[in-house]
């Protein structure tokens, strides 16, 4: 069923092809790039991707190229409104500035639930921890 | 398939899609997919400030594995059509599924 897209009422990300995209992945990490291709498992390709770091009300990017993301992995897809993208009340910041904040901030989480799960475990429940680390 | 034909008939309607990752947005379907993909229009985020990165974002697409809830306005489901459609479905489930 529904090998030709264009006929259907599915879901198509054919529109969205060769458009700016932001494609937020399962492990937190937002990617902005092109569409230049995607399947049925929302396999994707997007090229001149950065990686956009966001803490606080500040933003870094990285350049990363041509990505091929695993459709598993994907959460979401949003067109970018150029516009919009212009008027952000966000800050560019050089990315080591970002990617230092970001490493503090993830070793304090850590920290926390580390505490947390000890907690609970004493309490005597059993608690899930993520799969590799799986943060969103 | 049951599913699928039920947010069919509710494109055009505002809804609210929260996911796994606790993130909600509201939006108005465009359209659904088998895989219950979502794609919304006219977003808006729900806590915004927690998500600046979706503040450039107008359309989205959800993978339908990644949806938690989906919260519709009750004025648009018809109960009792559901209720008799999922009774159907359960004395003759259709071959359904993906390949």
């Amino acid at each position: 069923m529904d090998s030709f897209q264009v006929f259907t009422t599915s879901t198509s990300l054919v529109d969205s092809v060769d458009k700016k995209l932001l494609v937020v992945l399962r492990d937190g990490r937002k990617l902005i790039g092109i569409l230049r291709s995607f399947d049925q498992f929302a396999n994707l390709v997007l090229q001149d991707t950065i990686e956009r770091i966001y803490v606080g009300d500040t933003y870094g990017d990285i350049h990363r190229g041509i990505f091929i993301i695993r459709g598993e992995n994907v959460v979401l897809l949003g067109e970018i409104d150029e516009d919009k993208e212009d008027e952000l009340p966000l800050r560019e910041v050089p990315v080591e500035e970002v990617l230092q904040i970001q490493r503090e901030e993830m070793e304090a989480k850590v920290k926390r639930e580390k505490t947390k799960h000890r907690m609970l475990s004493e309490q005597g429940f059993s608690v899930d921890t993520a799969e590799f680390g799986e943060l969103y | 398939m049951l599913f699928y034909s039920f947010f069919k008939t509710l494109v055009g309607q505002p809804v609210t899609v929260e996911l796994k990752n606790d993130l909600a947005i509201t939006g108005v379907l465009v359209s659904v997919d088998q895989f219950l993909n979502i794609k919304l229009d006219n977003i808006k985020v729900v806590d915004e400030e927690r998500y600046p990165h979706m503040l450039a974002v107008k359309n989205c697409f959800i993978r339908g594995s990644v949806v938690r809830y989906v919260q519709l306005p009750a004025p648009s489901v018809d109960m009792a059509l559901l209720q008799d459609a999922a009774r159907r479905e359960r004395q003759q489930p259709a071959a359904g599924g993906r390949k």
